[in-house]
């Protein structure tokens, strides 16, 4: 049997496998169905400072291999996490998981990541600085590579542990995005968050969702996801965790070889609650067909005919 | 409570009516455990599963009774028996058989009368003695009346057009005795019901949902008690805590 096993800036994992945070909840709903220790790891409920209720319902709608999300960071807030959620968390995972953390200001997202970062079962925050309604313009931290660059540094300040920067592929140049976030101190960069959408209804004839726009994700959105990991491994030199309608273990391969060093999966999980098991129980056979030994040697594997 | 992933065989799906069908799907049914609980079923071509209140379960079976409202809905109605289908069961809480004392009146309206039927025959096992009253717009749209009448309930049927049984709406016909009440179907009738009554209720609720299971916060709702996901902490929830939207 290949290697699963791949180096996530200096945490081993099992494989790449991981759930996407706003997927997975806390993990212990899918503990229900299976050992969810066999995952990589895995990037929790984003979490904000204060409780959050989320956007009006309707907050899902669905598209053509894909869905639409508008649930807004519901979250019971930093504090409900730390004393209710990670326990129980911990009860059904004994790795070290990823906390996925979203602010409305720069002193927010510090003052989160501070306090996840005394946590011990967390071993990498992720910052989501793809939530609109922040400050800095009117513009949310993602779409700007001086924000991006300042909650990245403002969060390496309070934390030892390894930061990746979550990304929005709603921009004009994702390259100059991850660029800044490198540059600032990021330790990796995940992309992409959801594609912002929408759909309308024809008997209504008003938007599906309640917040008017969404965020697509599933196999949708899985070419788009890996043309920016693709971009993004050709500049910065941190490691990129690919996402975006990853489904299947062959999907996980090419976005490995697009220049991802781990993979999250997403919507997958939402409609196929055991999708990351079977992934992880397919990519033995899926490697082998490819004849792949060890599955972090492919990480960026695509870019190698442009050298030759 | 514990979901559960499978593969169902369709044994059955007929009409009741002009929209409304039949479905009964065979397999492991041991995840389905209380009525009001639902089931997530997949679709060819269709991104998001689609949710089902359990009508009926059987030793290896269970029903589900729809409408065809949509592109999910227009799919199963096509669906031949002997085709396999992927189903979550053992979703959402179901009622409180216990909740509504002993002689409580079940509420449907619509295809919110499916739940009710399976209800009926657990309350009845209990020893309980509820009656049902089913809500719908006319004749033609009316079904389930005898099964639920073959359990030895007494069921009085509404349509808002006096085609059949007593004309008006549900709320019409529950000047009577009753301990409190189990109720589904569109949230305004819902609404209304609770308006006209204090006695103690369950309710199910039907809101667009992502996952079913409580992963995607798709479905939450705010009550007296807090935020409730309608897949995970509900669909049933009970009449204190409701606070209606509108």
């Amino acid at each position: 049997m290949g290697d699963l096993n791949v180096n996530l800036c200096g945490i081993e994992l099992d494989n790449p496998i991981i759930p996407a945070s706003g997927t997975f909840g806390y993990g212990y709903e899918f503990a229900e169905l299976y050992d969810i220790n066999c995952l990589g790891t895995f990037s929790f409920k984003g979490t904000t400072l204060e409780p959050r209720a989320g956007n009006p319902l309707p907050r899902i709608a669905e598209g053509n291999a894909g869905m639409l999300n508008a649930v807004g960071l519901q979250n019971p807030g930093v504090d409900a996490v730390i004393s209710e959620e990670l326990p129980k968390l911990a009860k059904a995972f004994h790795k070290p998981v990823i906390a996925n953390v979203s602010g409305f200001s720069v002193a927010e997202y510090a003052e989160v990541c501070g306090r996840l970062d005394a946590e011990p079962q967390v071993g990498w925050l992720e910052v989501n600085i793809s939530c609109p309604n922040v400050h800095g313009g009117g513009m949310s931290f993602g779409t700007d590579p001086k924000a991006a660059a300042e909650v990245t540094r403002a969060v390496k300040r309070v934390t030892t542990k390894p930061v990746i920067v979550k990304l929005s592929p709603n921009v004009t140049d994702i390259v100059s995005i991850a660029k800044a976030c490198e540059d600032a101190g990021a330790d990796a960069v995940s992309l992409i968050n959801t594609v912002m959408s929408m759909r309308i209804d024809l008997k209504t004839r008003r938007p599906v969702l309640a917040n008017t726009t969404g965020g697509l994700s599933g196999p949708a959105i899985f070419p788009l996801a890996l043309r920016m990991v693709w971009q993004v491994y050709e500049t910065v030199k941190i490691p990129i965790l690919g996402l975006g309608g990853v489904s299947s273990a062959e999907d996980v391969i090419e976005m490995m070889l697009a220049g991802a060093t781990a993979v999250q999966v997403g919507a997958a999980n939402l409609v196929d609650p055991n999708a990351c098991r079977d992934i992880i129980e397919a990519l033995p056979k899926a490697m082998e067909r490819y004849g792949i030994e060890k599955l972090s040697d492919i990480t960026g594997g695509a870019h190698e005919w442009e050298k030759t | 409570m514990t979901m559960k992933q499978g593969i169902f065989t369709v044994t059955e799906n007929w009409p009741l009516t002009e929209k409304v069908s039949r479905l009964v799907l065979r397999g492991d049914v041991s995840a389905i455990e209380r009525p009001g609980q639902f089931v997530q079923l997949r679709l060819d071509g269709l991104y998001l599963r689609r949710p089902f209140s359990v009508c009926d379960r059987a030793e290896d079976s269970f029903t589900v009774v729809f409408e065809t409202v949509g592109k999910g809905t227009a799919k199963l109605r096509d669906i031949q028996p002997g085709a396999k289908l992927d189903v979550l069961t053992g979703l959402g809480n179901g009622f409180d058989l216990n909740a509504c004392g002993n002689a409580p009146l079940l509420i449907g309206g619509g295809t919110g009368v499916s739940p009710l039927y399976w209800l009926a025959k657990e309350l009845l096992k209990q020893g309980k003695r509820p009656a049902a009253l089913l809500g719908f717009n006319t004749a033609k749209d009316v079904f389930y009346e005898d099964e639920f009448r073959t359990l030895g309930i007494e069921t009085i049927v509404t349509t808002a057009d006096g085609s059949c049984g007593v004309k008006g709406f549900v709320t019409d016909a529950m000047n009577r005795e009753y301990t409190g009440f189990y109720t589904c179907g569109p949230e305004a009738m819902m609404k209304a019901v609770c308006a006209c009554t204090d006695k103690p209720g369950q309710l199910s609720f039907d809101k667009r949902m992502g996952c079913g299971f409580g992963a995607c916060m798709g479905c939450t709702v705010k009550t007296k008690n807090g935020l409730k996901r309608i897949c995970k902490d509900g669909p049933v929830l009970s009449s204190e805590e409701v606070l209606w939207e509108t």
